[in-house]
C-alpha cells in the first residue's frame, strides 16, 4: 500500500515513524528539484529512493516500490545535507561561558588534544543547525578564543584575547566528525580525521612573536615525532634525548608525519601560504588550508599542490595585516584555478547557517553556482575523507538530505524536512519553541504556561 | 525652550558686537540660520532686554556655555556633484509600505523630485535604465563601529570603548572616527548610505554617537550628517558589570548598573536646573553666575531636554522594561533598544511605548543575555506593530544588511508570520532613520527627501543581488561597473587588496 503523506503530516507522525525500525523503511522523495552533487547531476523533477537509511536510487524516472512511504517534494528543492567543514558546533555552547566551551586544549597539551571527547549530542545548537539544513559537522579544535563572540562593542576585545607565555603548542589538536541526528547518544562518527594548527599571526604569537620561530618549532615537533616513532623503546627506558613535547603530543603527530592524517593549517597571508606549501612538500604532509584570505594571490601554487581550501566567503576586509588582500572574489578565483573549495561561516553561532549564504554570496563574485553548492556539500566531504558516505545524493551513500522551500543558498529559503541516515528529523529547536511561546496573541496566563 | 533660544540670541548679538572689534574671531561668526529665524519671529518689545542681557553674557569666556555660539565640530559635508537623473522602469520599494513593480525615480538638486508608476523622465535628465533592477532607499545602519574600530583591527585602532569609568557620557564617538577605515568603502558597496557610529558598550554611558553620510572624506566633519541629532550610547547588562566588576569597581552587578544610571540622571537633572535657572535670570536682566560647564552633564542634560536620543544596548526583556521605568522616573525618552535579543517577548510594550528595537537576523547565543535570541525576533515585532530595525554592529554584516533582513523574513515565513518586501525594506531604511531622528530627511523614497538611493541588480532580499549604483544626495558615490566610482581609502593604496573590490 502506498501511503501518500504531506510534509506537515509527516512531521506530525514523526514520533510514530521513529518508533518503527529503520531497517524496514523505504522512503521515496518525489517531485523535487534535485541538486544531487553526484553523477545524477541536477534533475528538474525527480525521485530519491531511500532504503534502510541508504540512498538506493536517484533519477527522473525511478520506480517507487509499493510499500514506500512517499514524501511529496514537488515545488521544492532537494539537496544533500550540508556539511560544516570546520566548526566548534557540538563542542561549544555559549562562547562567553568558558565551562560550556570544549573546543580548545588549554595549557596542558597541543597535538594530543582530542576534540571528540567533548562532543555533546544534546547541544541546543544542534537542532538549530539541523533546521538550517546541516546534517554533519567537522569539529576542529582552535588554539584560543577572543572571548567576545566577535563583538567589537562588547568591551571584551579590549581586555582579552592575547596568548600567555607557556601555553601549549602551535598544534590545536585532533579533528572529529559528528552527526547532527536527533536522538543519538554518541554523535561522533569518526575521530582523529585531522590535525589542526595555526600559523600566521596567531602561530607566531604562540611561538614567541614571529613567523620564523613558528615554522622552526613546527618542524622540530614533526622531527621529534619521527624520532620518537623510531625510538619508542628508548624513550620508555629514558634513553632517548628529551623532547619538548609530551609522549601524547608526539604520538598524535605520527599519522601526520606519515602523511596518513591531513594537517589543517589556518593561514591567511599569501607569503605564509607559500611557506606552508613548500614546507608540506618537503615534509610530505597532507595539507588542508583554512582561512586563506590571500589565497587568490597564490591560487596556481595551491592548485598545483592539490591542496584544498576552507574559506569564509564573507571575508573582504583588511581585518589584520595578514588579510590585506581579502576579497569576495577569493572563492571564485581559487575555484577557477582548480582548487577544491569548501565555504564555511564564522566560528560562532553564525556558523550554523552562514555557510550556505556565504556560498551564495560567492556566486555573485564569480563562483559558478554548481561549485557553490559543492562547496557546502560534496567538497567538505571529499576534503575530510568522508565522501564515500556523505556529501552527495547517490546510491550507496547515507540518506542525509534536505528538502527546501527553494534555492538552498538563498537567504529567504528554509528547510521543510531533514533526513539523516534515512531518518526524518524533528523540525523544531529551542529557538522555535521560544518563537511559538511568544507568538503574538492574547493570553491571561504568563507565557511560561504556554 | 524659549528661554534658551533667547540666550542663544543674546550671545549671537554679543558675538556680532565682538566681530566688529576683533578680526581674529571671524571663525566664530554666527551665520547660524535657526537663530536668525528666531530673531525675526521675536522682534517686538525684546530689544532692550537683549541689550541688557548681552552685557552680562559677553563676560562668559568662550566655551563655558554649552549653548553659546555655533555648535562645535560642525558638519562640513557638501554633497558631491550631481545631475538631473531618472531611474526608469525599476522595481521600487519606497519603504513607506509601497511596492511599485515598474516605476521611475527622478532626482534633482540632491533631492527626490518625483517617484511613481507613471512618472516621465524630465527633458535633459540623465536616463538610467532600471528595467529588471530594483530601487530602494539607501541602507541605514543604526549600529556601526566603523572608524572607531577601524580595519585593520590592531590595538592602535581600538578607539571605541573609553573603558576607564562606567559613565563616559562626555566622550564623543566622532573624535575616534578614522575616516580612512576601508570598512566605509565596503559598506557603501553594500548600499549603506548613512551610519550611526556608536561608542562601545563597556560603559553604562558610553558617550555620544555621530551620524555620518557614507561619503569618502578627509575629516570626520566632512561626513557628518547635517542636522542629525546626537545619540547617547547606554549599555545594559553583562558588559558594564563584567568590565568594572573585574576591576573591583561598581558596577559589578545588574543592580549596580541601575544604581549607576539613576545616580547619573540625578546629577543631570540638577545640572539642567542650574542652567535653566541661570538662563531665566539672565533673560530677566538679572545678574547671575553661570554653572560650571560639564561635558558629561551637557550630554545627559541634553537627553533630558529632548535634544539627544538614547541608543540603548540592551538584550533582555526584563532589562529593557527596567530601562523604560528609569526613563519615566527621570522624564526622558528612549529612542532605540539595540541588540534587543528578547524584544519579541515584549513586542507589545515596545510598540505601545513607541521605542524602536534594532536587532540582528539571528546572531545570538554567544553570551547568556543573548541566549534567547531567535531569528523570528523581527517578524514577531512586525506583527505586533513595533518599529523593527535590523542592524549590524559588524563591519562585514553591515555590507549585507539587505540579506540579513531576508534571513529574518525567511524565519517569519517559516512560523507563519510572513513579512512583505515592502514592509521589510523599512527595517534597514526608514525605521533606522526614525530611530536616529533623520526620517524627515532620508530613509524613504518620497519627493522632497534627500536622494539617498540604491539601484540593485535584483531583488535586494536575495543573496545574489548586489548594489550596482549608490546615490547620496543625488550624487553617484559608488558604481559597480565604473572604476571611477569605486573609491579606495588611503590605507588601501599599494596594498595587496587594492583593485580587488568590489
Amino acid at each position: 500500500m502506498i501511503r501518500k503523506t504531506s510534509l506537515i503530516a509527516a512531521a506530525s507522525t514523526l514520533s510514530l515513524l521513529s518508533a518503527l525500525p529503520v531497517a524496514a523503511q523505504t522512503i521515496a522523495i518525489v517531485g523535487g528539484h534535485i541538486l544531487s552533487q553526484g553523477p545524477a547531476g541536477d534533475i528538474a523533477s525527480g525521485t530519491v529512493l531511500i532504503k534502510d537509511g541508504k540512498i538506493v536510487a536517484v533519477g527522473a524516472k525511478i520506480a517507487v516500490p509499493a510499500d514506500a512511504r512517499i514524501v511529496d517534494a514537488s515545488g521544492k528543492t532537494v539537496s544533500p545535507g550540508l556539511v560544516l567543514p570546520s566548526t566548534s558546533l557540538t563542542v561549544a555552547e555559549v562562547e562567553q561561558i568558558d565551562d560550556t566551551m570544549d573546543d580548545s586544549a588549554g595549557k596542558r597539551m597541543g597535538a594530543a588534544f582530542d576534540v571528540q571527547y567533548g562532543v555533546n549530542p544534546n547541544s541546543a545548537l544542534i537542532p538549530l543547525a539541523r533546521l538550517s539544513g546541516v546534517t554533519r559537522a567537522v569539529v576542529t579544535p582552535v588554539l584560543g578564543r577572543g572571548g567576545s563572540g566577535g563583538h567589537k562593542d562588547d568591551g571584551a576585545d579590549d581586555f582579552s584575547g592575547s596568548f600567555e607565555d607557556g601555553e601549549a603548542s602551535l598544534f590545536a589538536g585532533q579533528v572529529a566528525t559528528a552527526t547532527l541526528a536527533a536522538g543519538v547518544t554518541d554523535a561522533v562518527v569518526k575521530a582523529k580525521i585531522g590535525m589542526a594548527l595555526d600559523l600566521g599571526e596567531a602561530g607566531a604569537s604562540y611561538a614567541g612573536g614571529s613567523r620564523g620561530a613558528a615554522i622552526v618549532l613546527m618542524k622540530s615537533a614533526l622531527d621529534d615525532a619521527r624520532h620518537y616513532a623510531r625510538n619508542r623503546a628508548a624513550f620508555d627506558m629514558g634513553a632517548s634525548h628529551p623532547y619538548p613535547y609530551s609522549r601524547d603530543d608526539l604520538e598524535a603527530l605520527i599519522p601526520v608525519v606519515e602523511g596518513r592524517m591531513p594537517l589543517l593549517v589556518r593561514v591567511h597571508r599569501a607569503s605564509d601560504i607559500t611557506q606552508i606549501l613548500k614546507f608540506a612538500a618537503e615534509q610530505k604532509l597532507k595539507l588542508i588550508l583554512e582561512g586563506a584570505e590571500e589565497g587568490w594571490m597564490v591560487a596556481d601554487a595551491i592548485a598545483k599542490a592539490g591542496v584544498p581550501v576552507l574559506i569564509d566567503g564573507q571575508a573582504d576586509l583588511p581585518g589584520s595585516f595578514e588579510t590585506l588582500g581579502s576579497t569576495l572574489q577569493n572563492a571564485g578565483r581559487l575555484n577557477a584555478a582548480g582548487v577544491t573549495v569548501a565555504v564555511m561561516g564564522s566560528r560562532d553561532y553564525n556558523n550554523l547557517r552562514q555557510g550556505r549564504f556565504n556560498a551564495g554570496l560567492a556566486v555573485s563574485y564569480g563562483l559558478p553556482y554548481s561549485a557553490a553548492m559543492a562547496s557546502v556539500t560534496i567538497n567538505p566531504a571529499k576534503i575530510w575523507g568522508l565522501a564515500d558516505r556523505i556529501g552527495s545524493l547517490e546510491p550507496g551513500k547515507d540518506a542525509d538530505l534536505v528538502i527546501w522551500t527553494g534555492d538552498p543558498l538563498d537567504v529567504t529559503t528554509y528547510a521543510t524536512s531533514v533526513f539523516i541516515q534515512g531518518k526524518e528529523q524533528p523540525m523544531t529547536s529551542r529557538s522555535l519553541e521560544l518563537a511559538e511561546r511568544y507568538r503574538p496573541g492574547k493570553s491571561d496566563y504568563p507565557p511560561a504556561y504556554r | 525652550m524659549h528661554t534658551s533660544q533667547l540666550v542663544r540670541l543674546t550671545l549671537s548679538v554679543a558675538a556680532a558686537a565682538l566681530l566688529s572689534a576683533c578680526v581674529s574671531v571671524v571663525s566664530v561668526a554666527p551665520s547660524n540660520k535657526p537663530i536668525a529665524s528666531v530673531a525675526s519671529s521675536n522682534k517686538p518689545g525684546s530689544k532692550t532686554k537683549i541689550d541688557d542681557a548681552a552685557k552680562v553674557a559677553v563676560v562668559l569666556p568662550k566655551g563655558s556655555d554649552p549653548k553659546a555660539g555655533p555648535a562645535p565640530f560642525a558638519s562640513t559635508y557638501k554633497p558631491l556633484p550631481s545631475q538631473l537623473t531618472a531611474l526608469v522602469g525599476g522595481h521600487i520599494l519606497t519603504a513607506t509600505g509601497e511596492e511599485i513593480e515598474s516605476g521611475t525615480v527622478v532626482m534633482d538638486g540632491g533631492k527626490i523630485v518625483a517617484i511613481g508608476k507613471d512618472v516621465q523622465a524630465p527633458a535633459g535628465a540623465k536616463i538610467v535604465d532600471a528595467k529588471g533592477k530594483w530601487i530602494t532607499p539607501g541602507i541605514i545602519d543604526i549600529h556601526s563601529h566603523l572608524g572607531v574600530y577601524a580595519s585593520p583591527g590592531v590595538g592602535a585602532h581600538s578607539d571605541g570603548n573609553e573603558a576607564t569609568e562606567p559613565n563616559t557620557a562626555h566622550v564623543w564617538a566622532e573624535h575616534s572616527v578614522w575616516p580612512q577605515d576601508p570598512g566605509f568603502n565596503r559598506a557603501r558597496a553594500g548600499g549603506v548610505t548613512t551610519l550611526q557610529i556608536l561608542p562601545g558598550s563597556a560603559n553604562l554611558f558610553g558617550g555620544r554617537s555621530v551620524t555620518l553620510k557614507n561619503v569618502p572624506a578627509i575629516t570626520t566633519d566632512g561626513m557628518k550628517f547635517p542636522g542629525a541629532p546626537y545619540g547617547l550610547k547606554m549599555a545594559c547588562g553583562e558588559n558594564p558589570k563584567r568590565v568594572y566588576g573585574r576591576k573591583g569597581r561598581s558596577p559589578a552587578t545588574r543592580m549596580g548598573n541601575v544604581a549607576g544610571y539613576r545616580s547619573a540622571w540625578i546629577q543631570a537633572a540638577s545640572y539642567k536646573r542650574k542652567w535653566d535657572d541661570y538662563r531665566a535670570k539672565i533673560a530677566k536682566g538679572e545678574k547671575a553666575d553661570p554653572p560650571e560647564r560639564s561635558l558629561n552633564l551637557d550630554t545627559l542634560s541634553g537627553v533630558l531636554a529632548g535634544e539627544i536620543r538614547i541608543q540603548n544596548h540592551c538584550y533582555r526583556a526584563d532589562e529593557m522594561a527596567t530601562m523604560i521605568d528609569i526613563s519615566r522616573e527621570f522624564g526622558f525618552k528612549i529612542s532605540v533598544f539595540h541588540h534587543s535579543s528578547e524584544a519579541y517577548k515584549i513586542a507589545d510594550l515596545l510598540a505601545k511605548e513607541g521605542i524602536c528595537y534594532a536587532t540582528w537576523a539571528d546572531w545570538a547565543g554567544f553570551k547568556m543575555e543573548a541566549y534567547d535570541g531567535i531569528a523570528e525576533n523581527a517578524a514577531i515585532g512586525q506583527k505586533a506593530g513595533a518599529c523593527v530595525i535590523i542592524h549590524s554592529d559588524d563591519p562585514i554584516m553591515t555590507q549585507h544588511l539587505n540579506q540579513e533582513a531576508g534571513i529574518a523574513m525567511g524565519a517569519g515565513a517559516r512560523m507563519g508570520l510572513p513579512v512583505s518586501r515592502a514592509d521589510a525594506i523599512a527595517w534597514i531604511t526608514l525605521n533606522p532613520a526614525k530611530g536616529m531622528g533623520i526620517d524627515d530627511k532620508t530613509g524613504s523614497l518620497v519627493s522632497g527627501k534627500n536622494a539617498d538611493v540604491v539601484l540593485w541588480s535584483g531583488d535586494p532580499f536575495s543573496v545574489y543581488s548586489v548594489a550596482e549604483t549608490v546615490f547620496i544626495d543625488g550624487a553617484v558615490v559608488f558604481d559597480r561597473k565604473d572604476p571611477r566610482y569605486q573609491p579606495k581609502s588611503d590605507f588601501e593604496l599599494g596594498q595587496p587588496g587594492e583593485g580587488v573590490h568590489p
